[in-house]
């Protein structure tokens, strides 16, 4: 395959993010990360904890900078923005389920949901029907009156899948969304999450979970913010056999 | 993978031809284990042989009836009943490979591991892949192969799993000198 340079929604080029640097607490989270998503891929990231798989997925939605590299989202590289305009970019064009949630804990699940389309600036009469089109896709249609902290963890994870999910979010940025749900649940999240980027969302997925990343076109291994593997096809469910190594994922090796 | 027992199982529900058993085998096991059908004559001939299930008959093309005797209705019955025995694990050639690989020079064991991981989540792309290929609803046959698929997924994300702890023990025992 040749390498795609137009056309891609997220490209990290050789991306790092240090903390403290300089001082004796200085840590590298990442190193050198090169990655693009196209529409209708996803990607899953893996890898023991503390290997920089957060700080991937937060570099991709804009929600902080490389300290070396660049990463260009929806075709806008975000290092050259003011952080307003980072934010507005951000809140157009990405869907976050954050690893802790971050549901707010005075609003109730569908309010949770229509939060992001009221900021679109859609009327809230709409925003609420989206809202529940999306808490249904996640099953839990029923619950969208209740408070988070009326809600079990595994259901207050599905709030928050759909609230990256509702409107037209072009890349979807999960970071262990199946975390807190049994396998069942999980698998449906995982075909929720599939469906999107089939209909021609990018997505990038956090996991620890095989069974989860085998439902990406491509699985890339971090191991101490390196990259040690990729594993895929580019493009999901074309051919029969276990694909053989494909990644785009170009400079990221050692 | 005991096909005497299930084969005596299918008789169990009624005579039986060679052909059918296979057949029926396969579409009830989601066609996920194939077996050819000298297996299922040689394994009738045993069943006969201990007394479990019986000739009944030959067709004009030479296709014999098979039936199950009450010993052999016995026998489905503790088959049914009881655990399969897991005393006897397969070999595992992953883990030997791995546990090699730690004590052999000049072997990159964090590149052994990344290897089987990498083969592993292939196929697991490729189960999934299957999955996703039986409808939401699944009907008898669909049902059968999407449970058996479903473990052949569990498997390998637990050998996945193990591989992913290999590399976490390596490195705490290392003390994250690893590489
Ligand atoms: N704000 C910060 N200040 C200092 N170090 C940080 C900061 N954020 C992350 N790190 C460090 O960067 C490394 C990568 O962190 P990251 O959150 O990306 O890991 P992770 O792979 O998501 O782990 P987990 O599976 O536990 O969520 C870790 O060593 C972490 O301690
Ligand atoms: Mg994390």
């Amino acid at each position: 395959m040749t390498e795609q340079t137009t056309g891609d929604l997220l490209r990290m080029t050789d991306a790092g993010r240090v903390h403290h640097a300089g001082t004796p607490t200085e840590v590298h989270a990442l190193r050198s990360f090169s990655l693009a998503v196209a529409p209708g891929e996803l990607v899953a990231v893996m890898g023991p904890s503390g290997s920089g798989k957060s700080t991937v997925l937060h570099l991709a939605g804009g929600l902080d900078v490389p300290t070396s590299g660049e990463v260009v989202l929806d075709g806008v590289s975000l290092g050259g923005l003011s952080v307003r305009k980072r934010a507005a970019l951000r809140r157009r064009a990405v869907g976050y389920v954050f690893q802790d949630l971050n549901l707010v804990p005075a609003l109730t699940a569908v309010e949770n949901v229509m939060l992001p389309r009221e900021l679109d600036g859609v009327p809230t009469a709409t925003a609420r029907a989206e809202a529940l089109a999306a808490l249904d896709e996640v099953d839990i249609a029923d619950l969208g009156d209740r408070f988070p902290e009326e809600l079990s963890g595994g259901q207050q994870q599905r709030v928050a899948i759909a609230r990256a999910l509702v409107g037209p979010r072009r890349l979807v940025l999960a970071d262990e969304p199946t975390g807190a749900l049994d396998s069942l649940a999980g698998e449906a999240v995982m075909k929720v999450l599939r469906a999107r980027v089939d209909a021609g969302a990018a997505g990038l997925l956090v996991t620890h979970d095989a069974q989860h990343a085998a439902w990406a076109d491509r699985v890339v291994r971090l191991r101490d913010g390196f990259v040690v593997g990729t594993t895929g096809e580019l493009v999901h469910g074309v051919g029969e056999a276990p694909a053989g190594v494909t990644g785009r994922v170009v400079g990221g090796h050692r | 993978m005991s096909i005497r027992h299930s084969l005596l199982s299918l008789l169990a529900e009624g005579d039986r031809h060679g052909y059918q058993l296979r057949q029926e085998f396969e579409a009830r096991t989601g066609g996920t284990w194939p077996v050819n059908i000298g297996q299922v004559y040689t394994t009738l001939g045993r069943l006969c042989r201990d007394g479990l299930a019986e000739e009944v008959g030959k067709q004009d093309d030479g296709s014999v009836t098979y039936r199950i005797t009450p010993a052999g209705k016995a026998e489905v019955d503790t088959w049914w009943s009881r655990p399969v025995p897991r005393a006897a694990p397969d070999r595992d050639e992953t883990s030997i490979k791995v546990a090699l690989a730690l004590s052999s020079p000049g072997v990159d064991v964090l590149a052994v591991l990344e290897t089987e991981r990498e083969e592993i989540l292939r196929a697991l792309q490729a189960y999934t892949r299957a999955k996703t290929r039986i409808p939401d609803h699944p009907t008898g046959g669909e049902l059968a192969r999407l449970l058996v698929l479903d473990q052949q997924i569990f498997t390998a994300e637990a050998q996945a799993r193990w591989l992913d702890h290999c590399e976490q023990r390596l490195a705490a025992t290392t003390q994250g000198s690893a590489r």
